[in-house]
């Protein structure tokens, strides 16, 4: 390499910097955190500030001032109180049936499958998480509506598949966020050792027993990780109920339909879900899961 | 090992079965709806054709579409490599005070739901900056979109960083190179690959985004995703959308798989 090496003494701003760690670290972390705190926070922030603020009724103009309206709208008009409850009965649900799905397919990619069909199997659920969220959505309105694969192939049974409403979002989030709960879930089940098996089987325990008493209790980290997401990107969203759900509603919808109309009301409203993603991270935080993320 | 009855066994492999079934159809369907010559997606196909993939190509909304997305794609792209390089190199390097609240705040725009983020920003622009009298534009999108890559670039060079051999460094800087020689001729070669693949993933992650998006795009700008969201309001869907939506699974899905084939490279190298 032709590279000249001068001397240290030739570097004055190299030598500077070498005995200042804190300089360093601070000339590193100047940009990052400008761009983080500054701009992302500080809009979370001025989100919270807008969120006292109201509309004036006539000339539909913002006005800053503060009220306590728009709070104690979320918590008073009943389509915004039912709203919540839907959402949040959804985004469980969701995480339940990930959970459902997760456990069978982790148990038979860890323990019974080949290991070539593990290989192939741990891609073909990598990849459609990176199909595009809109395309996921959009495909599962395909296979569902009236004139849909799902009617078709049911149809020579006398059945006809379910229409657009709850059970449909709930669904089409599961299939959004499904990869996320799978493989946390089949990281813990490859990494308990085969033993316990065998340990479980010799005092008389069978299959379901083993998988009920040994597997479950060990693999609830994963499950607490992997529905940090199902249960947060659930939560948060409004195009899978806007183009799956019929006429259903969740927060998502109400905090999309006010930004333009209502600003400070879809502000308040943010912090819905907001409030419900920060207290189920101190949950899970507590049951010490968050470090498998 | 793990004993289960045949019963057992075959209930797992059926229901194995069917999660990929439920995987992978809805995929299926709507790739083969894009060769579907009939003006709105149907089932089963009747007849198969180039047709939509022809009009799609010369149709102009659909090329400026593409363009918004690859340009706001790669300006992601690059701030966030950039961005998340340097946090790796500080939570790697050093301890301090609040160290664990940086890696939260990395994590943090991905972790909140998108209409958080996109109605945050979309609020900042609004509320705030236009009444200042300036004007964000196309820029708010890119600056939105960084955010949340960031996490993508941190991730992968972070855990790069992790394993590698800090006395290489000293050894450079023993022999009289500078900071900057040090990180050009001996730091970066070793990261380079993690590097470009967790760049790749932000673009990926970009391309495919469309909930922040749709509160950050400046009035009469599409990007791909967007434009699909507009067509599908329309009470039929139109089979040109499954031709834009298989091309931005194709887009998305390339750079994904070089980033994974650099990964593994690097990892089979050591």
């Amino acid at each position: 390499m032709s590279t000249t090496i001068t001397k240290a003494g030739n570097r004055p701003l190299s030598a500077y910097l070498y005995k200042r760690a804190k300089l360093r670290l601070f000339s590193l972390l100047a940009l990052p955190m400008f761009w983080i705190v500054g701009v992302y926070i500080l809009s979370l922030f001025l989100l919270l500030v807008t969120a006292f603020w109201f509309v004036d009724p006539f000339t539909s103009k913002v006005i800053v001032g503060f009220t306590l309206d728009n709070f104690v709208s979320i918590f008073t008009v009943p389509a915004y109180i039912s709203t919540s409850i839907r959402t949040l009965l959804i985004a469980l649900a969701v995480t339940g049936l990930s959970v459902l799905f997760a456990v069978p397919l982790g148990i038979y990619m860890a323990k019974i499958a080949k290991p070539w069909v593990r290989n192939a199997l741990a891609v073909a659920i990598t990849l459609p998480l990176w199909a595009g969220y809109l395309v996921k959505i959009i495909a599962m309105r395909l296979v569902f509506t009236e004139e849909g694969f799902f009617n078709w192939a049911l149809a020579p049974f006398g059945l006809s598949g379910p229409t657009f409403s709850i059970p449909i979002v709930i669904l089409t989030l599961t299939y959004l966020w499904f990869p996320y709960m799978a493989l946390p879930v089949f990281t813990a089940i490859r990494q308990i050792p085969p033993n316990l098996f065998d340990a479980s089987s010799d005092m008389g325990a069978k299959g379901f027993t083993t998988i009920y008493r040994v597997v479950m209790p060990l693999i609830v980290p994963a499950i607490i990780a992997g529905s940090v997401f199902t249960f947060s990107l659930s939560l948060g969203d409004y195009l899978a109920a806007k183009f799956t759900g019929g006429s259903t509603q969740m927060i998502g919808s109400i905090i999309a339909a006010n930004i333009n109309l209502n600003p400070p009301v879809a502000a308040a409203f943010s912090m819905v879900p907001i409030a419900f993603v920060v207290i189920y991270l101190m949950v899970a935080r507590r049951t010490g899961s968050l470090e498998r993320m | 090992m793990l004993r289960l009855s045949a019963t057992t066994r075959a209930i797992l492999i059926g229901l194995v079965a069917f999660i990929l079934i439920f995987m992978y159809v809805p995929l299926l369907v709507l790739i083969l709806n894009s060769f579907n010559l009939s003006n709105i997606s149907s089932w089963p196909i009747e007849t198969f054709s180039l047709k939509w993939w022809e009009f799609a190509i010369t149709y102009q909304p659909i090329r400026t579409a593409l363009l918004n997305s690859l340009i706001v794609a790669t300006g992601s792209m690059i701030i966030a490599a950039f961005l998340g390089t340097l946090v790796a190199f500080a939570l790697k390097g050093y301890d301090f005070f609040g160290k664990a609240t940086v890696n939260l705040l990395v994590v943090l725009p991905i972790a909140l739901p998108g209409v958080v983020t996109g109605v945050a920003f979309s609020n900042t622009y609004s509320n705030f900056l236009s009444p200042a009298g300036f004007n964000i534009g196309y820029f708010g999108m890119i600056v939105a979109h960084a955010t949340f890559c960031i996490v993508m670039v941190f991730n992968n060079v972070f855990a790069r960083l992790k394993r590698m051999n800090p006395s290489l460094q000293e050894a450079s800087a023993d022999l009289g190179a500078g900071l900057w020689q040090t990180f050009r001729l001996v730091t970066f070669p070793q990261f380079r690959t993690s590097f470009v693949a967790g760049a790749l993933l932000a673009f990926a992650l970009s391309f495919d985004e469309v909930v922040v998006t749709i509160f950050t795009a400046p009035p009469g700008v599409d990007t791909l995703p967007l434009w699909i969201l507009k067509e599908m309001s329309r009470p039929n869907q139109a089979s040109v959308v499954n031709v834009v939506a298989t091309v931005v699974i194709l887009i998305s899905l390339i750079p994904v798989y070089i980033s994974q084939r650099l990964s593994r490279a690097q990892d089979e190298v050591r």
